[in-house]
């Protein structure tokens, strides 16, 4: 299902940047901090090593939601702290790290994946790189075949 | 009266780039003699008059001056006079104002040190700079005076955010804003040159050591402002792609861009056009980097001093420079004559190929860095992090290594395909014999890119050398040894980030004083944990005893420290360097049990990463002199330099 975009929200996507400060004012609503004890695999590696770097490499990409742009591998938020004990339970158990991130993406939405996710929406970015290389790749061509001949 | 004082310089300053403005008009369009030879000392004047302002501004932060509004919000009277005196620039309104005094000191060095650039275009350049910074002067002087009063005045400051309370502040911001603005340079040379169009190798050889003096400035700001972020945060990670970091990452590229096409233009009168339109582009990115930053749309661990206001009025000088110079380059792009052409295996050719691959990570970026902006006014909130960027510009940075390794053997004008061959086998042999130690050695795969990634370097690492081999290395200009160290800084940098990503080793721990913890050949041994005191803060100071292998016992003390103004727990790692890596250490939250919270890193080889950048940035001063040297020496011979005074 593709979805044209209208002059409207064109013009809106280009004004983004000038509208983005006002519309971006309501912060993002802290997670409660919880007073219970820290959750158990918060900051305890796995027994298992290649489970762990399972689980520490998924971590990296997953955004901790309350801090300023870090992944919750990188961060002392409570936040973080719970969702690293909740996805090392998890890994532990055997679930694999895409499942998990699915799960989390239906509860906290595509912000919390730093990979971006299979989304339309998405599709742009991983089209950039090849379309960048073709067109500036096709530039250089052209002109250095043009510029053989005298 | 300091601040009055300074706001007044400010005003005048402002007054004399309007009128430098003027002057330089009058000067190309009219021919008016008498008014251009204002031109040279208004810049002057301008330039010291920005610096006395910055002087009193830093002057009312050492004076802990509460009654201006600026130093009660962002000082505090205990605070350490370091960082008060770094602190003028550690929020926005001084930040700002230190970006407005080096462009002012810049538009004064082009008047005072620039003897090579034609007569109109010098004239035309230094009006182009008075135009980019009367802008600058009207943001600082209606949207974000430094000098503002407070009345009454605060009985003291709110403080410093404590994560910039350290000796990084007073290197990183001023080094980087160097280079941000020292590109504003390298804008206004392209504009003087569109407007006299006078694109051409004498040119390039004028704008050539200011774009190196910016580039190196980059460097330097962006490998401190790592190392910086690699200790401070306190989990071992020295890059994030924050939108910020990217913002510092994107001038970076097409300086480096515009350094290599730059030396096209000067050696071989080839891409013209290219290079005029690179310059308006590194400095649009420096435009874009500081409208990230200070206007906070996108989340970022930079977001210290934001203003959704201010965003815009940056975002309107973006425009309306940016949008100007492509319309003079649209109308003159005609008029620049095209360049000598080129073969197709040539060093060139091989300078094309590296523009075109730091133009396409320039641009993805660019692209990941904004698109988030885009979704969200689609409706959706998406995040775009180091998972895309790795993978994406990974593969590039590596093509962008081997044509690094192939371009400097390559001959200028015209070469063969079998003697490049001939000249990079030997380090291409070194690179296939990496790749087999590391797959047989490494007990384990370590992922594609960290092995690309060691094997690029040792090709490159042996590679640089390259352009040395059977020369008489006396004789050998200043300038090749720059170019060469530079190379060979990239390899340093790409294997320090590869062996920290392939063989770092973490370890998480819960101890109590008393516990030994042994990991990656490391015994640390945690003595005691003791309360301290600095001058605006207080810590629990963690006490561990470490040792590698047999090697002798050091003691690391990593603190976990509190900060009463603003209230705020920030970590200080403790980091111990051996040649062949750094342990890393830090102390967490203490648990109910009496135990602490413990990170431990072994991080192999990691300090190559900012030892690389050193040598990038050393290279560049290399290159620096020695063009300078040649430049000078040339035009003394020709006898200019009187001539022109």
């Amino acid at each position: 299902m593709t979805r044209r975009l209208s002059f409207p929200v064109m013009l809106a996507s280009m004004l983004a940047p000038i509208l983005a400060p006002v519309l971006a004012l309501s912060p993002v609503s802290a997670v409660a901090q919880t007073a219970l004890p820290p959750a158990p695999y918060a900051d305890t590696q796995l027994e298992d090593p290649a489970l762990e770097a399972k689980a520490r490499d998924f971590m990296l990409t997953i955004r901790c939601v309350t801090c300023q742009s870090q992944s919750i591998a990188d961060s002392n938020a409570s936040m973080a702290s719970d969702l690293r004990s909740e996805i090392r339970t998890r890994i532990k158990a055997g679930e694999e790290p895409e499942a998990i991130r699915r799960w989390l993406i239906e509860r906290y939405g595509n912000w919390i994946s730093y990979t971006p996710t299979a989304d339309p929406v998405l599709w742009p970015l991983w089209a950039a790189p090849v379309v960048l290389l073709l067109v500036g790749g096709t530039l250089v061509g052209t002109r250095l075949k043009r510029r053989k001949r005298p | 009266m300091i601040a009055e004082t300074g706001l007044a310089a400010l005003w005048l300053a402002a007054a004399l780039a309007a009128l430098q403005l003027v002057a330089a008009w009058a000067g190309i369009a009219r021919a008016e003699t008498d008014l251009v030879r204002l031109v040279r000392p208004v810049a002057v004047t301008q330039g010291l008059l920005t610096g006395f302002a910055f002087l009193m501004l830093m002057l009312l932060f050492l004076r802990s001056d509460m009654s201006v509004a600026l130093v009660a919000q962002n000082s505090h009277s205990m605070k350490p006079w370091l960082y008060k005196f770094a602190g003028t620039w550690g929020n926005h309104e001084g930040s700002m104002l230190l970006w407005v005094m080096v462009m002012g000191l810049a538009g004064m060095g082009i008047a005072l040190f620039e003897r090579s650039l034609a007569r109109d275009t010098h004239i035309a350049t230094l009006g182009a700079q008075a135009l980019i910074s009367l802008g600058f002067y009207a943001f600082l002087l209606f949207a974000s005076n430094p000098f503002a009063r407070l009345d009454p005045a605060a009985a003291d400051g709110q403080g410093l955010n404590p994560l910039l309370q350290d000796p990084g502040l007073a290197f990183h911001p001023p080094t980087l804003y160097l280079g941000y603005v020292g590109l504003s340079v390298a804008f206004s040379f392209a504009v003087g040159a569109l407007v006299t169009r006078q694109v051409d190798a004498a040119f390039a050889r004028a704008m050539r050591p200011w774009v190196l003096g910016a580039w190196v400035m980059l460097t330097l700001g962006i490998t401190a402002g790592s190392y910086w972020a690699y200790y401070e945060l306190g989990w071992g990670g020295w890059w994030f792609w924050d939108p910020v970091e990217n913002a510092s990452l994107m001038p970076w590229l097409a300086a480096t861009a515009l350094l290599h096409s730059v030396s096209v233009l000067a050696t071989r009168d080839g891409l013209r056009a290219w290079t005029v339109m690179l310059a308006v582009v590194a400095f649009s990115m420096s435009m874009v980097g500081t409208f990230l930053v200070r206007s906070g749309i996108l989340t970022s661990v930079h977001a210290f001093a934001v203003d959704p206001r201010r965003g815009s009025f940056i975002l309107i000088l973006l425009a309306l420079y940016i949008g100007g110079a492509l319309a003079l380059f649209a109308l003159r792009v005609g008029a620049v004559r095209e360049g000598n052409r080129f073969e197709a295996v040539s060093r060139e050719a091989m300078l094309v190929i590296n523009n075109l691959l730091l133009s396409v990570l320039l641009g993805l970026v660019l692209i990941g860095t904004l698109y988030p902006l885009l979704t969200e006014a689609l409706g959706t909130k998406v995040s775009v992090g180091p998972p895309y960027f790795n993978s994406v510009a990974g593969p590039i940075a590596l093509g962008l290594m081997v044509v690094l390794a192939i371009g400097p053997v390559t001959r200028w004008r015209r070469d063969t395909l079998r003697s490049v061959a001939r000249r990079v086998a030997v380090p291409a042999l070194v690179a296939v014999a990496v790749l087999a130690t590391v797959l047989a050695w490494a007990g384990g795969w370590i992922g594609i890119l960290p092995l690309l990634g060691l094997v690029a370097a040792a090709l490159v690492g042996v590679a640089s050398l390259a352009p040395l081999w059977g020369r008489n290395l006396r004789r050998t200009p200043l300038f090749t040894y720059g170019m060469v160290l530079a190379h060979l800084g990239c390899a340093v940098s790409l294997a320090g980030m590869a062996s920290e990503s392939a063989f770092s080793v973490e370890k998480l721990v819960a101890a109590r004083p008393g516990d030994v913890i042994r990991t990656a050949g490391w015994t640390v041994r945690f003595t005691s944990v003791q309360p301290v005191a600095g001058p605006n803060w207080t810590a629990m100071e963690g006490r561990f005893d470490v040792s590698q292998g047999t090697g002798k016992v050091q003691e690391i003390r990593p603190q976990a420290r509190f900060f009463a103004e603003p209230p705020t727990n920030t970590t200080e790692s403790a980091l111990l360097t051996r040649w062949n890596g750094q342990l890393y250490v830090v102390l967490g939250d203490s648990l109910d049990d009496g135990r602490w919270q413990l990170r431990i890193w072994w991080k192999p080889f990691v300090t190559l990463i900012w030892a690389g950048g050193g040598l990038i940035g050393l290279g560049g001063v290399l290159s620096i002199i020695g063009r300078w040297g040649r430049g000078w020496r040339r035009l003394r011979r020709r006898g200019q330099a009187e001539s022109y005074a």
